[in-house]
């Protein structure tokens, strides 16, 4: 976001690449995180996400490439000197100290005194609402509160950067969500940087202030949640993120920043030029179920005929499924209100599909 | 072991509750035989008379104890007196069986730390390779120690020969090659335990630790030693109470100065020279002693562990 570009960088990682043996884990990722941000590793399991996270905290060294954490390079550094703390995605809490003991042994590490320590873990802990349990074991408490006692732990000695490795896989989806929220006031509230680590699509929208999404050990795009979720790069980043139609077209002409395509039924259609598109290439376009709708009659020179198949009601939205009469099926979803210019027609009628302004965007993979 | 049993699931002891006692009769039976049985023959010794030719006349006497405590002179009639001979060698023990037992816990430990850390397909062949020695018979073991330690024997060959000394240096016949023997002897015992606590540590703790700003020399003593503290106690009174009563390393490597209770014990039992009560008596404080061992460290995992 604008907001944090003119901070200073927190965290540089350039043309880093790891390497286990024979298989290549990190393909040259090159990122900056600004001082204060939320920055979320988005991506499908075994993507690299853990790797690039223990490689900033140390525990992995880094096979080319550097990491500078406010300009200073860290590779010399060991993970005890580097000041970062992180949030393990299993927590690896300490199992035979108390959940106070637990939470104040950075602070002690750091020097601190253990009366002091226990004073400000004691803090921390009422930050997180735990101050209840902090005689108790780690044993004896449920996931959720296992899972703040980490953070607190994290939290307590106030690190520049905080890491968090999926922290929130383990709970359930109505906890998840309050502790979603919680972490974002926590992390405004403190104004540490934060790298948190997921492969909830939804997760990372909700809280990032910048998105990284990657996969198979390469960083796919960059950006705030709007920028991934408007104008994805690629098709896997499109696909990735939320759902969407992916529609293979041909590009007859581009001109003045304007597209000219059609579909396989030879539907045509235009839509905003990107870079690297030319006339005659066969590319996808990626079409969000949302920006589309239905009517009984053409709206536009752009809509496509076709029957409904199907309709399937998810709660807050129904989604319909349409053939089009010659070409590719579309999903298309309409909020389940009577407000707008969504409606729902019964399967088997004839119908027409209409794009929202914008709403297709071309991919260049 | 009753206990265990019937303290066990309820609803699966209340089924096999009429065959509950049939089923833990082998259990008993073997207790009774190998455990009860000697002991309270051991402990009826004790209280006897000795006969002179070894063996003893069944009359109630206290004097095996007596001897082990007390001097009453030549003849008998004197005062008692503190007798130091016998708790002498009693603490000499102890103090043998502990140094030996810190040996193989300052080596054991990195083994089973070392074996823990290696890939998990290694880790057999390196236990296998931490037990193959044991598989040679131990007198054959500690006289094959003596032969290598000897003043003329190849250590000293090589020191002497490689110009490291110009004398060569006695081992054998000291408290050190007795320690040494102790510790070669029960080794394994050390390390096994440790390794299997060990491999359940999760390493992940070590790096939270190192995340958290601590040192490698503080994750080793605040969270690795912590966590595997049980298989520490249970390779410590592994190797220390074996060592105590031991007496093929005092009596092959140590000579006759540095007598343990286990030599004392078996020369009481030996030829015509022995005395059966006092040597039941020896045994039966040596018994005591280790169950008071035994007793204090449960105690204190009992207390650690809450
Ligand atoms: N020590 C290792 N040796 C060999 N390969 C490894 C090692 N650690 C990770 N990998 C591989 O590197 C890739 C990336 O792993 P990583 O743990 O970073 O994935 P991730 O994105 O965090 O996945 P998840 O969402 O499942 O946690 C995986 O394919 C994994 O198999
Ligand atoms: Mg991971």
């Amino acid at each position: 976001m604008q907001l944090h570009s003119d901070r200073p960088i927190a965290v540089d990682v350039r043309d880093a690449v790891k390497v286990y043996g024979d298989f290549t884990a990190l393909k040259r990722v090159s990122l900056s995180i600004h001082d204060n941000e939320f920055f979320t590793l988005l991506g499908p399991s075994g993507c690299g996400k853990t790797t690039l996270l223990r490689m900033i905290a140390g525990f992995e060294d880094v096979t080319e490439g550097s990491i500078a954490l406010f300009g200073e390079p860290i590779a010399a550094l060991p993970p005890h000197k580097r000041p970062v703390n992180t949030v393990f995605q299993n927590y690896a809490l300490f199992p035979h100290m108390t959940v106070l003991d637990n939470v104040g042994f950075g602070l002690e590490m750091l020097g601190r005194s253990k009366s002091e320590a226990r004073k400000r873990a004691g803090e921390v802990l009422d930050m997180v609402q735990l101050s209840q349990f902090s005689s108790r074991k780690p044993s004896q408490l449920s996931g959720g509160q296992q899972q703040r006692v980490a953070l607190a732990r994290a939290l307590a000695p106030q690190p520049k950067v905080l890491l968090l490795d999926e922290p929130l896989s383990a709970l359930d989806l109505k906890l998840r969500k309050a502790m979603q929220l919680e972490l974002k006031h926590l992390q405004r509230e403190t104004g540490i940087t934060f790298i948190f680590v997921t492969h909830d699509q939804e997760e990372a929208l909700t809280m990032s202030d910048r998105i990284a999404v990657m996969s198979a050990g390469e960083l796919q795009q960059l950006g705030d949640a709007r920028e991934i979720y408007e104008r994805p790069k690629n098709r896997f980043v499109a696909d990735f993120i939320g759902d969407t139609n992916l529609i293979e077209v041909t590009v007859d002409a581009v001109a003045e920043g304007q597209a000219k395509c059609h579909l396989g039924g030879g539907h045509a259609l235009i839509c905003d030029a990107v870079e690297g598109v030319k006339a005659g290439d066969k590319v996808h376009m990626s079409m969000r179920p949302e920006r589309l709708f239905l009517s009984e009659e053409p709206i536009a020179a752009e809509g496509f005929r076709g029957t409904v198949r199907e309709n399937i009601f998810i709660g807050t939205d129904i989604t319909t499924i349409v053939a089009l009469n010659e070409g590719p099926d579309f999903t298309i979803r309409a909020s389940n209100s009577s407000r707008g210019n969504s409606r729902v027609f019964d399967i088997g009628a004839e119908v027409v599909v209409n794009m929202e302004q914008g709403a297709g965007r071309l991919l260049t993979d | 072991m009753a206990g265990g049993a019937s303290t066990g699931g309820s609803s699966q002891s209340e089924t096999f509750a009429p065959a509950r006692y049939w089923l833990l009769l082998p259990s008993w039976v073997t207790l009774t035989i190998l455990v009860l049985a000697p002991v309270s023959m051991m402990m009826g010794y004790s209280f006897l008379t000795k006969e002179f030719r070894g063996g003893v006349i069944w009359e109630f006497s206290l004097s095996a104890y007596d001897q082990f405590f007390f001097d009453r002179g030549l003849f008998g009639d004197d005062p008692p007196v503190l007798q130091w001979t016998y708790i002498s060698i009693f603490w000499r023990s102890i103090w043998q069986a502990g140094v030996a037992t810190l040996m193989s816990l300052v080596i054991g430990f990195p083994t089973a730390y070392f074996i823990a850390t290696r890939p998990e397909k290694e880790r057999a062949i390196w236990v296998f390779l931490v037990t193959i020695p044991y598989w040679v018979n131990l007198l054959i073991r500690t006289v094959s120690m003596k032969f290598l330690l000897r003043d003329q024997g190849p250590l000293n060959d090589l020191l002497v020969g490689s110009g490291l000394l110009s004398e060569p240096l006695t081992i054998v016949n000291t408290n050190f090659a007795v320690q040494l023997g102790l510790f070669y002897s029960y080794l394994p015992f050390m390390v096994l335990p440790i390794y299997a606590a060990a491999e359940r540590y999760n390493f992940a703790l070590s790096e939270a630790a190192a995340d958290l700003y601590a040192t490698r020399w503080t994750v080793l003593r605040r969270i690795l030693l912590p966590s595997v503290k049980p298989g520490i106690v249970a390779g410590c009174i592994l190797v220390f109470v074996p060592s105590l009563g031991s007496f093929l390393a005092p009596d092959l490597l140590g000579g006759a100065k540095n007598f343990m209770i286990g030599s004392l014990i078996e020369e009481q039992f030996k030829g015509n020279a022995g005395n059966w009560p006092f040597g039941a008596a020896a045994s039966m404080i040596l018994l005591t002693l280790v169950m008071v061992i035994l007793l204090i460290s449960a105690r204190q995992q009992a207390k650690g562990g809450k």
